[in-house]
């Protein structure tokens, strides 16, 4: 086992990559439970993201059309748990769990349908990778940030816009008033469906755009289920970075880091003994319990997450 | 829908009792229904510019559904709303926050991570997307010096105590330029102190000309600040007064429409033999901080211990040491001589303790059973209700649940009624007959009449009088002093986990009460 093993360029590099979907689902959940709806249907809006970003790139050959599609069709999905969670006041776990079923088994039928056993068209339109000509010849630095896909920059850059919105914007501070305490903004004249219906759109979205990540930009290719519970993991950074953006971020990167750490310590051994490689997969799934298990420090979820707010009056 | 009459509504408000001032709100007639329940039946209310205005009644009389309507967080299925003599239509408290009205919810509108500032300007944040903490700060520091109201803007509204909080709420409707502050039930969680202080802001705010409808059921505040009184009673006006022209008992009188039951004197003194000896009692509470350091008392046979305090100060912690509820960190508590410290609720109950728990729907009955199922709750294991402790018996436990209802008065009479749909009152009767029945040696109860009406609450007290009269010991946790006043033989003060002082109920004035009560025991003694 080397330090290029545990912290070299390669394995940050990976980490940054393997981070970025799980960083784009928590930050959608981060935005709907701050306005106080639980959305663990953000698996399911991945996968549609990554299904139809695929089906998008190939009918259009452009990657805008396909990330506006993915998205769009992430937020339709949230649109649906919106109107479960929010209109009809349903459970939203079992809303959730409901729309991530419809996902898999939607996104797998029409796969076949479409593409057949020959699996998805191999000339897909790709996110291009962003390549920072002066930062190239950096050392270090340079082979961990100069050639990351545009999808990784925009995750990062939706932590500051998201965070600066959630603490620094009036819009923000509504949101999460209405994720606190919704009848104290109804009484103060905020609209408290309408938020929560924008916030849980908005996190469908993310967690589309983290899907369509997924399949444009690292795969290349539709394969059944291959968000593999990284809506999931993303809800569980969430928790660990304590429904704030830049905690989410932090969150994420260890994920990612276990992630990548498995990949580079293949075959490696210390002194005679092997790396047990598989245990160490399993890294990012232990946290995740870790995380909901509530052992990372207290952390307290927005008082009204996940309750369905009632107006007074119509009992 | 909101019917306009404005000639019926101009003509009628001129018959308002008292002042000559121009009213600046006339409600008439406004009727709202919930299900089988017509909580108003054609309720008016007329209120002047420049008074404090009483809004009396028991709870259910219809008090704060006639001020939802009017803050817009029910529609109202007819009647008619003048507000400044123009017809109006509030959809929203958004209307109503656009006309001045300003509403001081009892269950506070705050959103306790967010500063006091942010609190303020929720929803009316002026001056861009951008959030400038500063300058909110300094807005709100302006209103407060304003109109004499200090509270630091830069708090987290978690980490201040209830009576600033309150305050918060009151610089939240001034901040929106109201003229006319609804506030509802706004003594129910302040200290006698806190109160004196919440009446000087309210004189304040007439004084700056605000108009103030205060809704309540405590009399005594009723006449230290208020100008006229409307009464409601079952969803209908049952009078208007003048505060000055008026007395206690003749507001009593229309609230209930009847005379007023006296309290039966306590007839006997408490006998020797203490039941309830407890030493150096000391618990944590939920979050880990102390909140027993070290209480000493004893309860003795046919004595009732009132135990008085600010909600918060130990008094919930005690009861459920007592029950085997709550780990006892150190101290023994004992029960005829025997110590219970180390038992669960099940064995300490069999030594004789019974429990009327503060929330009665969450900790007292379990609300989608029967009446006679919440009756046998606890005894479920135990002949007749199950012969051999494991199967029940159903004619048997209905048999029982049909006579405690007779007994308790729980109306309807009907053991298979489902305990969710009782009213308060009655719910208090299930938990009473399952308690009481039994004989028990020591009661524990907390908040007995919290949310129930006059008659209900007459009812609670004159049982648990039956129960002292009878020898039993009771520990009596109330944050209403009237009531602690009324029923004890002694009084303990808690504070921040300490008993800081008993009283004999004679010498316990409200003023000495309240000062232990602050922590003030220098003063008080």
């Amino acid at each position: 086992m080397t330090i290029d093993q545990l912290i070299g360029a390669g394995v940050l590099a990976a980490t940054l990559r393997l981070a970025t979907p799980i960083l784009l689902a928590a930050l959608g959940g981060v935005v709907s439970e701050r306005a106080g709806v639980v959305n663990i249907a953000l698996e399911g809006c991945m996968l549609v993201g990554a299904f139809f970003g695929v089906v998008a790139a190939d009918q259009s050959h452009s990657v805008v059309v396909a990330l506006v599609a993915a998205m769009a069709v992430g937020a339709g999905l949230a649109a649906i748990h919106a109107v479960a969670a929010i209109h009809l006041r349903s459970d939203q776990i079992v809303s959730g769990m409901a729309l991530n079923i419809l996902a898999l088994g939607l996104t797998s039928y029409l796969d076949y349908q479409f593409y057949g056993t020959t699996g998805t068209p191999s000339d897909l339109a790709g996110v291009p990778d962003i390549e920072i000509a002066p930062l190239a010849a950096v050392p270090f630095v340079g082979d961990v940030i100069a050639h990351q896909n545009a999808i990784v920059w925009a995750g990062l850059a939706l932590v500051v816009l998201i965070q600066v919105f959630l603490f620094r914007t009036v819009p923000g501070l509504r949101l999460r008033a209405v994720g606190e305490h919704p009848r104290a903004a109804e009484t103060v004249g905020i609209a408290v469906r309408q938020t929560r219906y924008w916030a849980v759109i908005a996190s469908g979205m993310l967690a589309a755009l983290g899907g369509a990540y997924l399949s444009l930009s690292v795969a290349h290719s539709f394969t059944d289920g291959m968000t593999g519970g990284r809506g999931f993991i993303g809800l569980a950074a969430m928790i660990f970075g304590r429904w704030t953006p830049v905690g989410a971020l932090v969150a994420s990167l260890i994920f990612g880091y276990g992630t990548a750490l498995s990949f580079s310590l293949q075959g490696a051994s210390i002194g005679d003994v092997r790396v047990p490689v598989q245990l160490l997969s399993t890294l990012p799934y232990v946290l995740t319990i870790l995380a909901v298990a509530g052992f990372v420090g207290r952390s307290r979820p927005p008082a009204a997450d996940g309750i369905p707010y009632e107006t007074e009056g119509h009992a | 829908m909101i019917d306009a009459r404005p000639e019926r509504a101009r003509t009628t408000g001129a018959t308002a009792v008292g002042t000559e001032r121009v009213p600046l709100l006339e409600m008439r007639g406004i009727r709202k229904r919930f299900g089988d329940l017509q909580a108003l039946d054609g309720v008016d209310l007329v209120v002047n510019e420049g008074e404090i205005h009483a809004l009396v009644g028991e709870n259910g009389a219809g008090k704060t559904t006639l001020m939802n309507v009017l803050y817009g967080l029910y529609h109202p299925d007819s009647g008619t709303i003048r507000y400044r003599e123009r017809d109006v239509r509030i959809t929203g408290p958004r209307d109503a926050i656009a006309l001045g009205i300003g509403m001081i919810h009892q269950h506070f509108m705050l959103v306790p991570p967010l500063t006091v500032a942010e609190n303020v300007v929720l929803g009316d944040e002026r001056g861009g997307p951008v959030l400038d903490d500063r300058a909110i700060e300094e807005r709100v520091r302006g209103l407060e010096e304003r109109f004499a109201i200090a509270v630091e803007p830069g708090a987290r509204v978690e980490d201040i105590p209830l009576g600033l909080q309150q305050r918060v709420e009151i610089l939240k409707v001034l901040y929106r330029g109201s003229e006319l502050l609804i506030f509802d039930e706004p003594t129910a969680v302040l200290t006698p102190q806190e109160v004196d202080e919440l009446f000087a802001i309210v004189r304040t705010l007439r004084e700056e000309g605000k108009t103030l409808i205060l809704i309540t059921h405590k009399l005594r505040e009723v006449m230290a600040v208020t100008d006229r009184i409307t009464v409601l009673r079952g969803g209908r006006n049952a009078g208007e007064l003048v505060t000055k022209q008026t007395t206690p008992a003749e507001i009593a009188r229309a609230m209930v429409g009847r005379e007023m039951k006296q309290l039966k004197a306590r007839a006997t003194p408490p006998r020797t033999e203490v039941i309830l000896d407890v030493r150096g009692l000391e618990a944590l509470s939920d979050r880990g901080s102390p909140a027993l350091r070290g209480i000493d008392f004893e309860i003795r046979s046919g004595e009732i211990l009132g135990i008085a305090g600010v909600g918060g100060n130990g008094q919930s912690e005690l009861a459920q040491c007592l029950l085997g509820l709550r780990k006892v960190a150190a101290g023994t508590i004992r029960i005829g001589g025997i110590d219970i410290s180390r038992d669960d609720p099940k064995r300490t109950r069999a030594r004789g303790v019974a429990y009327v728990p503060e929330d009665r729907r969450i900790e007292g009955l379990v609300l989608a059973f029967t009446v006679a199922d919440d009756f046998i709750l606890g005894k479920q294991d135990r002949p007749p209700y199950a012969a051999n402790g494991i199967v029940l018996d159903p004619a048997a436990i209905l048999k029982a649940g049909g006579r405690l209802a007779v007994e308790y008065d729980v109306r309807p009479p009907n053991p298979r009624a489902i305990v969710a749909n009782l009213s308060g009152g009655n719910q208090q009767k299930v938990v009473l007959g399952r308690e009481l029945s039994e004989r028990p040696k020591l009661i524990v109860v907390s908040q007995p009449t919290r949310g129930l009406d006059i008659a209900a609450t007459e009812y609670v007290h004159e049982r648990l009088l039956e129960q002292r009269g009878q020898g039993a010991a009771i520990l009596l946790v109330s944050s209403e002093l009237d009531e602690i006043r009324a029923l004890s033989d002694r009084i303990a003060v808690m504070f921040e986990g300490r008993i800081v002082a008993v009283l004999d109920a004679a010498s316990a004035t409200e003023e000495r009460l309240g000062l232990l009560m602050a922590g003030h025991t220098e003063a008080a003694a």
